[in-house]
């Protein structure tokens, strides 16, 4: 029987020649991954009242991104336990203040295709455009798979999302995701693997198929799919397997678009799903401009910013989180980061920042606020009040250059 | 049991607002739905039961969402659907969350009980009954054991 990419990568897992979707399985997980948040200050007591030890510290990866750069008592005491905690559990895999969980995973080479993966935040669909099966789960369940090695699934249906043609320039993953997200809904993905496949997505590199796996999350996919290639090869420098769906492998549902017709993307306050084509929204006046988050802040997304705002200045409060250290130091090596400040750029910090809303820097009462980020609901980001508009890094960018939504394509010609 | 409606795509960063994920669950429970529901917290009875409508708890993998909503007393929630992820993260709490196709004919207000002998959610308000899908086989005995803590505490004296 013809297989799905997902069904492949969870047969493998559960140990089956095959499987079908909805059957419910159990998996050996490779790697689980945690963030300062819901990981070890979560389930270091949990683990504690079990008496229990970690089932295989080289497969476990903590990275601290939410709580870095700490910012009150809360915040260091959250980041000491995950210090002390890693050193207890005798984790290897620990990567302090380098950069948010989702791109730091891949860029030290702890994800392959093949592999079956978790990690305790929403947007860990991100690993799947590696051709792995990765999915977000919270810390409870965490604390499950440190003790067994293992954890249910119920086998998903896959839904294909396939884009042929070309983006035009100043089009991006962000605005695919907008775009998919706008017509199917927060809960268009039904929990089951999302697979993108088409000339459009190959052609991607891999930090923009990042942001096609990431955002699965807000179309309400378990995971996002990509198949491995040449791009996943050159970007892990490793030879790799091919991973793929078989032709005729039976789908929930398969939608064809043509990438070439796709406008740039902004989405309205308070949801992913307010999205429609950038020109909706040029009566929209942000005075913040964010450039920030794992969706939205990543050498790739920092270069497409830094191709608008090239000798052109903010008119906005522009804000960069670079998304991590490594991308920051590439951007700072190849001139993006110089691009940025030129254009009047603040740098804040490497880690979640505005993006989570956790502490430290938030949005005030009423600022209205464009955003590279995943997710604008209400409150989110700051005050209840505060209004974000989500949209691409070229979008942002030649939004705080026009001082009002504007299409990025304009400044690009 | 008193039903409080919320809508549809009802996200986690309303039911519990990042700003307080630093804090323990008994401070993050005072704010839970504050957003949305600036009086919930201080109005919610241990007993009552959360309704919403499609794709409930969309958004973080934050358990404290359903944990803010277990700690406050809240008995179970009704939804015409759940977000996945928010979905396994309640049941792993042991807090039933009971996908019901009828969810939208109950008021805000009305008083229900819950027969999980025969999966019906009882509006005593109206006299209707609607039925919920069965929480699925294999996590049964989780949700009776009250959790995946209490169930692995017991997988594991069993293996002692």
């Amino acid at each position: 029987m013809a297989q799905t990419l997902a069904q492949k990568l969870v047969a493998r897992a559960a140990g089956c020649s095959a499987v079908a979707p909805g059957e419910i399985v159990t998996c050996k997980v490779d790697l689980a991954m945690m963030h300062d948040s819901g990981g070890p200050r979560r389930v270091k007591p949990m683990l504690e009242r079990l008496g229990a030890k970690v089932w295989d510290p080289s497969k476990v990866v903590v990275i601290t991104d939410h709580y870095v750069p700490t910012f009150d008592d809360d915040s260091r005491k959250i980041i000491r336990i995950a210090r002390d905690w890693v050193r207890e559990a005798g984790i290897e895999n620990f990567y302090d203040e380098q950069g948010i969980c989702h791109v730091v995973l891949p860029e030290r080479g702890h994800l392959r295709p093949g592999m079956f993966a978790v990690g305790g935040d929403s947007h860990s669909p991100t690993g799947g455009a590696f051709a792995a099966y990765m999915f977000g789960i919270g810390a409870t369940e965490m604390l499950g798979v440190l003790v067994t090695g293992e954890i249910w699934l119920k086998v998903p249906h896959t839904i294909a999302m396939e884009f042929s043609g070309k983006l035009s320039s100043g089009v991006s993953a962000k605005d695919i995701m907008l775009f998919l997200i706008g017509r199917f809904g927060l809960d268009g993905g039904q929990y089951q693997a999302v697979e993108y496949r088409g000339a459009a997505i190959r052609a991607l590199p891999m930090q923009e198929r990042m942001t096609l796996c990431n955002m699965t999350a807000e179309l309400g996919g378990q995971t996002g799919l990509i198949a491995s290639d040449s791009v996943t090869e050159d970007f892990l420098k490793n030879k790799i397997q091919t991973w793929d769906s078989d032709p005729g492998a039976s789908l929930m549902a398969h939608h064809h678009f043509d990438a070439s017709a796709l406008a740039p993307q902004v989405a309205a306050p308070h949801s992913p799903a307010n999205s429609k084509a950038v020109h909706e929204f040029k009566h929209v006046k942000p005075s913040v401009a964010y450039i920030g988050a794992c969706t939205g802040a990543k050498l790739e997304d920092l270069r497409m910013a830094a191709r608008v705002l090239r000798n052109r200045k903010s008119r906005v409060k522009l804000m960069v989180a670079p998304a991590s250290l490594r991308d920051q130091k590439e951007a700072e090596k190849d001139g993006t980061l110089k691009v940025l400040q030129d254009a009047g750029a603040e740098f804040l910090g490497l880690g979640c920042g505005i993006c989570a809303g956790y502490g430290g820097k938030v949005l005030g009462e009423n600022v209205v606020a464009i955003s590279t980020t995943a997710r604008n609901f209400k409150g989110r980001m700051g005050a209840a009040s505060s209004q974000v508009y989500l949209a691409s890094p070229y979008t942002v960018a030649a939004t705080a250059v026009a001082g009002q939504v504007c299409d990025p394509r304009e400044m690009l010609q | 049991m008193r039903a409080w409606v919320l809508g549809d795509n009802v996200d986690t960063d309303v039911i519990t607002p990042g700003k307080y994920m630093k804090l323990g669950i008994e401070e993050i429970a005072k704010h839970c739905l504050e957003p949305l529901l600036p009086e919930f917290s201080k109005q919610v009875k241990p007993g009552d039961i959360v309704v919403a409508g499609r794709n409930f708890g969309a958004g973080s993998s934050r358990e404290q969402a359903p944990g803010a909503l277990k700690h406050l007393g809240v008995a179970a929630l009704v939804a015409e659907s759940f977000a996945g992820l928010f979905y396994r993260n309640a049941l792993n709490l042991g807090l039933p969350a009971l996908v019901c196709a009828d969810a939208r004919r109950i008021r805000d207000g009305d008083r229900l009980s819950l027969d999980f002998e025969k999966a019906l959610v009882v509006n005593e308000s109206t006299g209707q009954a609607h039925s919920f899908e069965p929480i699925p086989p294999h996590l049964l005995e989780m949700v009776r054991d009250g959790g995946l803590i209490p169930h692995l505490e017991k997988r594991l004296a069993r293996t002692a």
